[in-house]
């Protein structure tokens, strides 16, 4: 919304009266437009409950975070970067609900170039796959779901999805596990504001320096690690220290 | 219900480059302009703020600051007997909206064409044959000259404060620029940005080479900038987050930054935002445009009387509007007849992503802006004989990378799996020391008798309008020149030390799902005859002169730079027209 004059629109009610409708739409004159926050800064995530998971999907969501991202010495595994909780926000939020997106139809499958052309958003492909993930192990894991496997097994299993091999039961199994490989990343490489990259680890692991935005005195020192530490747009640990 | 509005002397569809500008000179003539823009207004301190612009899962991976598909799409297939479907989520493109349009979030990459590339069919036939070119390449000249162009490059870069090295000062090659530009009348209004180190190494390998590098004219301030009007631009930080970004420091030149301003204070000028053009309306005799209906977010249709009627609206939308309005005769492959909708072009984009030993090579990728990089121009336009080669065209490459941001930017070796404890640490050892340009081979894309946008059949907009269809393939004159184009690139990362090179060239069918830039242009083209071109010289539209159409819809073919310097110096150009010829006498500029 932006600095409304109704001079314009008022000279038109000669022919309607003009309803307080219109009001979203703005007129813009004279001078440049500004309200206090009329920005939509983010929102950051809260820790706690799950939004999106149920208790079990979201047991089997940190299990596959774990293996797509494994944890090593350096760097937490994608459970501790907090990718789960990423993935569960970002499914309860407009992305889950294809919010913006184009979601008419008719769904016809095209060819690959034509993008994808799916009735169904990713919340519901989710609940769906996890859904058939466990089925899939139950059958044929003698009676274990895909929590219970050991982790070698679950990679393997993993493999078999990624190349085909193994088709889950009315999922188009490929595209959803590249969903869910992006959407990991994301969560890993994402600003820590939205429940992954927790502590900045993805960051500190390949010493991008985050939202830092000013290289000026950098810019000319050729092939000479920069030296400071990551800064996330929520600023840094230590820069608001825990209450004890 | 439509209501109607008082009439102005101007209504200007679309408040983004070439609205902006045109606003800005008919406004300068006393005229009164209304500027009616799709999306909302949007400004540096309360849209994209110091404190949270830098968010690459909101605007690069969601593309916060595009047009959202769900209020319109387009609808694509690759061959005319396919059956087209629609875009459900933005891809190889990302139309813009929003006051400012793509001057927003652009990487202002500021290029001027080459001369050769505006009389194209002429110059290529002259030099090597009418039969040298494919059959069903519909390729034309523009009606305008770079020499006539010249002075309104220069107006926009002025404005801009474009950071670059003069190539060819009034027909004198100068040291460090591009020897191949055509001669330009001052040299640029800011030194060349400074170069970090990737983009200094591929200078350094490609004059061991033979070549002549240069840095790419950017629209990032190398330093603090009072433009012509009076607007001032802060020094860029190589802030890293620019392209699909708003600039919080003011360093980007946009409508925001050098024109808005000025413009909005002016008693004679006013905005409407989140308001949709949805259609041109004529007179009874159909050669005069009366104005235009647009509706507001809450669904109530307004009509905006006006004398003249600006369309820019950006290369699809232009052509919606002029379709759905009935202006001009639609174009029909078939029947090879018709011209709205016809050559319509996009780029031909490649790229090569090197690996260097980590132990000595240290890029820090994240320090660099939207417009960095050093580029050479041996194999763009006909700067080359094109004889031994079999294909026309070509394009600028260069070590362009504009980031470091780890979604996007975390480019691992051929044959790293996909995930999974080896993915993890081929990212850890290649972030600092891998190199993907992104851009790098900047390709131009010429015009087709199959490639054309009509109205699709089936799938329809918010207001139940059809959506427009893209027809659109890769023909094998732009595959052969990529193949070349990405082989000459990759050389230079050889030369620079990379210890593994690899090559991305671009393959057909054309993919609507991987970016290739926004340079979308043809639709409505500008020439010298009606029955193969939309408008005149001066962007004048042949069917109803009171209306002018801006953008790169209006380009015959699109050549290998991106289309922005040019568009707006067409702007500058086709405003001096209306404003020192048109308002004596409204009328056709030019008799076919
Ligand atoms: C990520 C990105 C990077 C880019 N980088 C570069 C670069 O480095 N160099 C370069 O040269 N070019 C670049 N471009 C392209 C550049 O943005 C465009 O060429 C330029 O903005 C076109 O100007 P325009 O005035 O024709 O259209 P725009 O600037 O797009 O403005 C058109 C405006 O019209 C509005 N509109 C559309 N339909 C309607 C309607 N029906 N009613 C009302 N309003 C409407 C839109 O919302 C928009 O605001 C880039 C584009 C993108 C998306
Ligand atoms: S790179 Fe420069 S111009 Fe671009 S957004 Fe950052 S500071 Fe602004």
């Amino acid at each position: 919304m932006t600095n409304l004059s109704r001079r314009d629109l008022l000279a038109a009610t000669a022919l309607v009266i003009v309803s307080e409708t219109v009001a979203r739409a703005g007129v813009v004159s004279g001078q440049l437009p500004w309200h206090p926050d009329a920005g939509s800064p983010p929102e950051a995530v809260r820790p706690g409950a799950w939004q999106f998971f149920t208790e079990q999907e979201a047991a089997a969501v940190e299990a596959l975070a774990d293996r797509i991202i494994p944890p090593d010495p350096q760097t937490p595994g994608g459970k501790d970067a907090g990718c789960a909780v990423f993935i569960d926000r970002q499914l309860a939020g407009a992305y889950g609900h294809r919010q913006g997106l184009y979601t008419r139809g008719p769904f016809v499958k095209g060819i690959k170039e034509q993008g994808p052309q799916s009735a169904q958003n990713p919340a519901e492909t989710y609940r769906a796959a996890l859904a058939a993930l466990d089925r899939y192990c139950k059958s044929k894991e003698g009676g274990k779901s895909w929590i219970e496997l050991p982790g070698e097994r679950q990679d393997e299993l993993l493999h078999a999805v990624e190349s085909g091999t193994v088709e889950l039961e009315g999922i188009d199994t490929k595209s959803f596990f590249e969903t869910l490989l992006k959407d990991m990343q994301e969560g890993f490489f994402a600003d820590p504001i939205y429940g992954g990259n927790r502590d900045m680890c993805a960051w500190k692991m390949i010493g991008f320096p985050g939202a830092r935005y000013d290289y000026r005195d950098w810019v000319g020192r050729h092939n000479e690690r920069y030296p400071y530490p990551p800064v996330s747009i929520a600023g840094r640990p230590d820069w608001t220290p825990k209450k004890t | 219900m439509t209501r109607k509005l008082p009439k102005k002397d101007v209504v200007i569809v679309g408040l983004g480059w070439t609205g902006s500008i045109m606003a800005n000179e008919l406004t300068e003539e006393g005229l009164d302009v209304v500027a009616i823009e799709r999306g909302p207004w949007r400004n540096t301190a309360t849209d994209y703020p110091p404190n949270y612009v830098q968010d690459e899962l909101r605007y690069r991976i969601r593309h916060e600051l595009f047009l959202q598909p769900e209020q319109t799409t387009f609808t694509f297939r690759n061959k005319m007997d396919q059956t087209a479907l629609p875009i459900r989520s933005w891809g190889a493109f990302m139309p813009p909206n929003g006051v400012g349009g793509g001057g927003v979030h652009w990487n202002a990459e500021t290029w001027r064409f080459l001369p050769s590339d505006f009389v194209l069919r002429t110059h290529l036939t002259q030099r090597y044959g009418a039969r040298f070119l494919p059959a069903d390449m519909t390729i034309q000249d523009w009606g305008i000259t770079f020499d006539e162009l010249e002075p309104y490059y220069d107006r926009f870069e002025y404005l801009c404060g474009t950071s670059g090295t003069a190539g060819n000062l009034k027909g004198k090659i100068q040291e460090g620029g591009n020897p191949f530009e055509g001669p330009r009348s001052r040299p640029y209004p800011n030194p060349a940005q400074q170069q970090p180190f990737s983009h200094a190494l591929f200078a350094k390998a490609a004059r061991e080479l033979g070549y002549k590098p240069f840095p790419q004219p950017s629209g990032n301030m190398s330093q603090a900038y009072t433009n012509p009007l009076g607007v001032r631009l802060g020094p860029c930080t190589y802030c890293g987050f620019c392209e699909w970004f708003g600039c919080a420091n003011y360093s980007k030149a946009s409508p925001q930054t050098t024109i808005l301003p000025v413009l909005v204070r002016k008693p004679n000028f006013l905005v409407r935002d989140q308001s949709e053009v949805t259609r041109i309306n004529l007179d009874s005799s159909g050669k005069r445009a009366t104005g235009v209906t647009f509706v507001d977010t809450s669904g109530t249709e307004w009509e905006q009387p006006a004398d003249l009627v600006i369309l820019s609206a950006y290369t699809v939308f232009n052509v919606q509007l002029l379709l759905l309005s009935g202006i001009g005769k639609a174009y029909d492959p078939v029947a090879n007849q018709g011209v709205i909708g016809r050559n319509f072009t996009h780029q031909t984009i490649s790229d090569v992503t090197s690996f260097f030993d980590p132990a000595k090579f240290i890029f820090n990728p994240f320090i660099a802006s939207g417009s960095i990089g050093m580029c050479i121009d041996e194999f763009n336009g006909d700067n080359f004989d094109h004889g031994p080669h079999g294909f026309v065209g070509g394009g600028y490459m260069g070590q362009v990378q504009t980031n470091g941001r780890p979604i996007e930017t975390t480019p691992t070796p051929p044959g790293t799996p996909k995930w999974g404890a080896k993915w993890k640490q081929a990212v850890r050892e290649s972030y600092q020391s891998a190199l993907k340009p992104g851009t790098g081979v900047h390709g131009s894309m010429y015009s087709y008798r199959d490639v054309y946008l009509d109205l699709d059949p089936t799938y329809q907009d918010r207001f139940k309008r059809p959506l427009m269809r893209i027809t659109m393939d890769f023909h094998e004159n732009e595959l052969k020149q990529n193949a070349f184009l990405t082989d000459k690139f990759a050389e230079v990362f050889q030369a620079m030390g990379a210890r593994q090179v690899v090559k991305e060239y671009r393959k057909g069918p054309y993919d609507v799902t991987a970016y290739q830039t926004t340079h979308l242009c043809g639709g409505a083209v500008m020439g010298t005859d009606p029955k193969t071109s939309a408008i005149n010289r001066y962007l004048q539209s042949w069917d109803v002169p009171n209306l002018f159409v801006m953008g790169a819809s209006g380009f015959p073919q699109n050549a290998g730079y991106n289309p922005t310097g040019t568009l707006a110096a067409l702007a500058y150009w086709s405003a001096e027209a209306i404003r020192s010829r048109y308002l004596k006498n409204p009328g056709p500029l030019l008799h076919a």
